[in-house]
């Protein structure tokens, strides 16, 4: 089941949360809703599962106007950040809760509990209280309850947030399992972009009230739509550049930005944005378009190595990655001289800049 | 239930050491220990268990036969029976107005909200008296609700009936006040969570917001329970005294010993003791289930990482 959410408008107070927002997930896509905090995320959510009323636009599930419906008739599973287990039920209560109150039969219930409890494998949890559990397990009875009614849409406010990062690695493929198997149309609220990518099928970046961007991970990351978009997702260097005669020039180096209508547009100055791979370094000035710099810091650890250069021509820090290889070859040491090139740049509409 | 085996099992993981019973911090001499000690449990003896026990002493000092005929004598056993009936009511009330407040003013933002948290506390800060002279003001005969009570053969003063109302003014603040920190404490995620669900208004209300709130509601009740009992002065001024018929146990006492007969009137007071100590017993027990709740409330040790994945099924 498709959801559409219209030209959503939401104030509280005179606070604009949600500023025109229209956000579509297809039929069994999982959805990712990334920003930082005070983005609208978690109230756009909030409106499509019910729980918050919009002050304008449409909620649609597939061709239903579901506005005006309450959240208890949206047939919605709802996961909360900090679980909202019912304390004073054991984990079986829990997850039987939404299918008690829709009068199913005593036998149908416990079987289809115990299904769901060895589908978040804590079948022996069954008679414990919420209190007596891990974050990460909390965290899957609350899944459990949520699909329990087998819901059309599940929905999910920051779900690991709030749990240690392996724990948290382990639920989000679990996560991406589950929405799988029953078949749901998912989204799920994050300010992690690495969960985003890492789960969802689309991604939808969110900040101030307004949709930034939204497309599949691919899309997003390899052509943001403008510069809040390229910051947020990953790290970035930036570069005030001048436009120059057509050219993006910082100091003597020509940014690589490829065609662009910015530098068509004509003179001045813009910001731009290049990843830390997106950087080479070389012991010799041999291209010519190269900045020169001095070797600040070199983190080995991880698939790539980490240096920090500075340009003391300008003053500026920049970080660069490069593969362990490129590292052995340029046997780098802190404090050694080195130049810097660019391999792509990216330019973005000047009245975007944050 | 099965596969147990492959989980670890949470009850074999190592519980933290036990603290130290108690550490003997403080490096005062002795003697000031002992002092301070002294004073502490002298006054207590002086002011509370030598009063409460010359009570029953007192009470028993002509005979247990005696006794036994103060306290069921028509009056005394009228004014204990009253009570029994004009405590509960005020209970009653209190909990029905309590819970709806308190559900008010932790759930929802409305205009006058400040207000009516404000105008909960007014019978703590207005004297019973000035409150009993009030419903004087209001249902007296002279008063602005009185002529038309009259004119239609109604009398709301000296009947118990205006002791309910008096108790309950008195006691508004004790539900409420007990059950807004709860409500506010345990937020509103489990309610959205129940709604979500498929959960209606009511069997939210009494599968999960009842049950989170119970030990604060019952120790709400307890205090206001205790404190309807034993109130005075508004019920003395709204009641009439009327011996048998608007005499509460409080202010038969009163009378009795104004009658110069104390035997009885310390028998009655025995009957309010015993009910206060059964009182400060309920408390005690349900502060000590309120604790057991909130250790638990304290987030588990996370697990050591399990195997979560679930088997891919067709």
């Amino acid at each position: 089941m498709s959801i559409i959410a219209k030209n959503i408008v939401k104030q509280f107070g005179d606070k604009v949360i949600l500023n025109d927002v229209t956000v579509e997930a297809p039929s069994g896509a999982l959805v990712a809703l990334l920003g930082p905090s005070g983005s609208g995320k978690t109230t756009l959510l909030r409106i499509i599962s019910g729980l918050e009323v919009p002050d304008q636009g449409t909620v649609q599930f597939h061709a239903d106007d579901i506005t005006r419906r309450s959240a208890r008739d949206r047939n919605v599973g709802f996961v909360f950040q900090h679980y909202a287990l019912f304390r004073h039920m054991t984990v079986f209560e829990n997850i039987a809760f939404g299918l008690r109150v829709r009068k199913i039969s005593e036998a149908k219930i416990r079987e289809r509990v115990h299904e769901l409890l060895e589908l978040v494998k804590l079948p022996e949890m069954a008679d414990r209280y919420p209190a007596k559990l891990s974050g990460g397990q909390k965290q899957r009875i609350a899944l459990a309850r949520a699909i329990a009614p087998k819901p059309a849409v599940l929905l999910l406010d920051e779900p690991f947030g709030a749990l240690d990062a392996n724990v948290r690695e382990e639920l989000r493929q679990w996560l991406r399992r589950c929405h799988d198997e029953y078949h749901m149309t998912s989204i799920f609220v994050t300010h992690d972009q690495e969960e985003a990518f890492e789960v969802a099928d689309k991604i939808v970046v969110m900040n101030k009230g307004r949709v930034e961007q939204e497309g599949s991970p691919a899309e997003v990351f390899e052509h943001p739509a403008n510069a809040f978009v390229m910051k947020f997702l990953g790290k970035v260097n930036s570069f005030q550049a001048v436009l120059q005669d057509g050219r993006v020039l910082f100091g003597n180096v020509e940014m690589p930005v490829g065609a662009n209508q910015v530098i068509q547009t004509g003179n001045g100055k813009a910001d731009v944005y290049v990843r830390p791979h997106e950087l080479d370094l070389g012991r010799t000035a041999e291209s010519g378009n190269c900045l020169r710099g001095k070797v600040m810091h070199i983190n080995p650890a991880g698939s790539i190595v980490k240096v920090r250069v500075l340009v003391e021509d300008f003053g500026l820090v920049v970080n660069v990655d490069i593969s362990p290889e490129r590292h052995r070859q340029l046997a780098l040491a802190s404090g050694e001289s080195i130049f810097v090139s660019p391999k792509n740049a990216k330019i973005f509409e000047p009245d975007y800049a944050i | 239930m099965t596969e147990s085996g492959q989980q670890p099992d949470a009850d074999t993981t190592p519980h933290p050491p036990a603290l130290p019973a108690r550490a003997p911090t403080s490096g005062d001499p002795a003697w000031v220990r002992i002092l301070i000690t002294t004073i502490a449990v002298g006054s207590l003896i002086v002011l509370v268990v030598i009063p409460v026990l010359s009570v029953f002493v007192e009470a028993l000092s002509r005979g247990v036969t005696r006794y036994a005929q103060n306290l069921t004598d028509p009056d005394n056993l009228s004014a204990i029976a009253l009570t029994a009936v004009v405590a509960p009511c005020a209970v009653i009330l209190n909990t029905l107005f309590g819970v709806a407040a308190a559900w008010a003013i932790a759930r929802f933002q409305f205009p006058g909200r400040t207000l009516l948290v404000t105008f909960i506390d007014l019978p703590f800060a207005i004297s019973p008296v000035v409150a009993g002279l009030m419903f004087v003001l209001l249902f007296g005969s002279s008063g602005w609700f009185g002529p038309w009570l009259n004119a239609h053969g109604l009398r709301l003063l000296f009947t118990p009936l205006a002791l309910v109302i008096a108790t309950t003014f008195v006691t508004l603040p004790f539900v409420a006040r007990e059950l807004i920190p709860v409500m506010e404490a345990i937020g509103p995620d489990e309610e959205l969570a129940a709604l979500s669900l498929g959960a209606n208004g009511r069997q939210i209300f009494w599968r999960i917001t009842l049950p989170n709130v119970k030990w604060g509601l019952l120790y709400g009740l307890i205090l206001c329970n205790a404190r309807a009992m034993g109130e005075f002065g508004a019920v003395y001024v709204v009641g009439g005294r009327i011996a048998g018929e608007t005499n509460t146990m409080p202010l038969q006492v009163e009378m009795l010993f104004q009658g110069f007969d104390s035997p009885a009137a310390f028998a009655v007071a025995t009957v309010l003791t015993m009910l206060g100590l059964v009182s400060l017993g309920l408390k005690t027990w349900v502060e000590s289930q309120q604790d057991d709740g909130q250790k638990q409330e304290e987030p588990a040790e996370p697990g050591i990482t399990e195997s979560v994945i679930p088997p891919k099924t067709a």
